[in-house]
């Protein structure tokens, strides 16, 4: 009995402590962004590690993404018999509003939040992290802001192109598969299309990067134990962001879009 | 001469196994020291402890008129660029060139112009003997290499005060030997106050104007090489003979 309060005792100060330091990490990247314009060399070499070299896989998964939304929706609309010059306008609000910015920040959190942690824990288990602060640099400076900002700027950028490739491949689908014209499926899009929903997915896409960036540096940063401890953070970060990710959504869902 | 570091009562724990019980220790400007003592005895946690890298449990740790833990920020950051930290492992970031490296605290805590670093970075990397390997990598060196590199960033910022964390650890015989002779060049010619960490007692004598040895947490002997080759006490002694016999517990 006293052994199981003891374990609920070091679960509940391990998760408090565990997001404290979230905190910690979120407020030491507000604290510097005074030192953006003399950090900005570090920052576009970030910009260009986490957007750039995104690039491809978001690509993949938003073509696909978008080809089997519009490939399910006629098949659900053909279930219900809906006429099918609906399809671009629920395959556009849908890849607008939610599979645009929660796939391109699940895909994009697994690739970047995993880099971001093996590459601060590593530093952090080798003492590159002690160095510069020997130095007199700010780890938060350095390291922390640079990657975080480049993830709440990357993030919107690739949901945006995201959003088209994937409408993209459903016009394809559409077109070739589903036997529509592309003017009927650009109609639907259009006249589903609203400002709005755009910049709701923006403002996802823009708190699904800060997460991804946040819990990648907090992971890195305070991990420990040699190699074993910089798998850990690799993996904790991206659970960990991936979980996040999906409860923010929700969230920012419920506080957007009014039912 | 100035006393320049002074430490009182340290103590430090790491969860149930405390490392430092106590450590009182005072270290003047231009002097040469050595603390020796078993592996795991704390001897990095002490040093680290000077540059303000690890917050002590209790006790004081006064560097250059500054006590850490009544100083942040800005502060904090000025008394550290003048200290350089020579890493066990030479801690070099893996994703800067040789040059970026030994100019990093120059440029980014320093704000000097690219000319000036570039002039500061080789006249570092030829007192180290690395004169030319500015655009390598530091995965292309070997470990005497990066504990050499290591150095030139170090003193890169001529500061006032030098840890060197096991500068020999690692390295072959006459690469150590190297090594010791590049402290002991640096300690006259820029008369930095330096302070080593090492159970490596060849580089302790060659090195150590006062030799401290660290043992259970608190400071067992202190003295010149001389009186510590003649100190009379047993724990001293096993150590610095290197016998496993002795007062010393293993484990």
């Amino acid at each position: 009995m006293a052994n199981g309060f003891s374990l609920i005792g070091r679960r509940a100060i391990n998760f408090v402590s565990r997001l404290g330091s979230t905190f910690i990490v979120l407020g030491k990247t507000f604290y510097y962004f005074k030192a953006i314009p003399r950090s900005l060399g570090l920052i576009v070499d970030q910009l260009f590690m986490i957007g750039n070299k995104s690039l491809p896989l978001v690509a993949i998964t938003s073509v696909f993404v978008g080809a089997v939304s519009a490939w399910q929706a006629a098949y659900q609309f053909k279930f219900i018999g809906a006429p099918l010059r609906y399809l671009g306008a629920a395959v556009g609000k849908a890849v607008v509003i939610e599979l645009a910015p929660v796939l391109t920040a699940l895909v994009v959190g697994g690739r970047v939040a995993a880099g971001i942690a093996a590459e601060v824990g590593t530093m952090r288990v080798t003492e590159q992290i002690d160095a510069l602060d020997s130095m007199g640099i700010s780890p938060a400076r350095y390291l922390i802001m640079p990657r975080v900002l480049a993830c709440m700027i990357m993030l919107p950028v690739l949901t945006m192109i995201a959003n088209l490739v994937a409408i993209g491949g459903a016009l394809v689908v559409s077109v070739l598969f589903v036997d529509m014209s592309h003017e009927t499926f650009f109609n639907g899009v259009k006249n589903s299309f609203s400002m709005s929903d755009l910049f709701a997915g923006m403002i996802k896409s823009l708190v699904f990067g800060t997460i991804i960036g946040v819990v990648g540096c907090r992971e890195g940063f305070f991990a420990g134990g040699g190699a074993r401890g910089v798998g850990r953070a690799t993996t904790e970060a991206v659970v960990i962001s991936a979980v996040m990710i999906l409860v923010s959504d929700y969230i920012i869902a419920t506080i957007l879009f009014r039912v | 001469m100035e006393t320049i570091i002074h430490i009182e009562n340290l103590q430090k724990s790491f969860g149930e196994k405390k490392v430092l019980c106590g450590v009182n220790l005072e270290v003047k400007r231009g002097e040469s020291l050595v603390i020796i003592g078993r592996s795991g005895c704390g001897k990095s946690v002490l040093l680290k402890h000077i540059n303000g890298l690890i917050p002590p449990d209790s006790g004081r740790v006064e560097v250059l008129g500054e006590v850490w833990g009544e100083i942040t920020g800005k502060r904090m950051a000025e008394v550290r660029k003048r200290i350089g930290m020579l890493f066990q492992s030479a801690a070099l970031l893996d994703s800067l060139t040789v040059a970026e490296n030994v100019g990093l605290g120059l440029k980014e805590s320093f704000g000097l112009s690219e000319k000036e670093i570039t002039a500061i970075v080789n006249e570092k990397l030829d007192m180290v003997g690395m004169g030319g390997t500015n655009d390598l990598y530091p995965s292309s060196l070997s470990g005497g290499m990066r504990k050499r590199i290591g150095l030139a960033r170090a003193i890169a910022t001529n500061p006032d005060i030098v840890l060197y964390d096991e500068p020999t650890t690692g390295l072959d015989p006459i690469t150590a030997d190297m090594i010791n002779d590049l402290i002991l060049e640096l300690h006259s010619r820029l008369d930095i106050t330096s302070i080593s960490v090492t159970h490596d007692m060849r580089a302790a004598y060659k090195t150590a104007q006062r030799i401290v040895m660290l043992y259970d947490g608190i400071i067992e002997y202190e003295g010149t090489p001389e009186q510590i080759k003649n100190s009379g006490n047993a724990i001293v002694d096993q150590f610095i003979n290197g016998r496993a016999e002795g007062p010393i517990r293993i484990g």
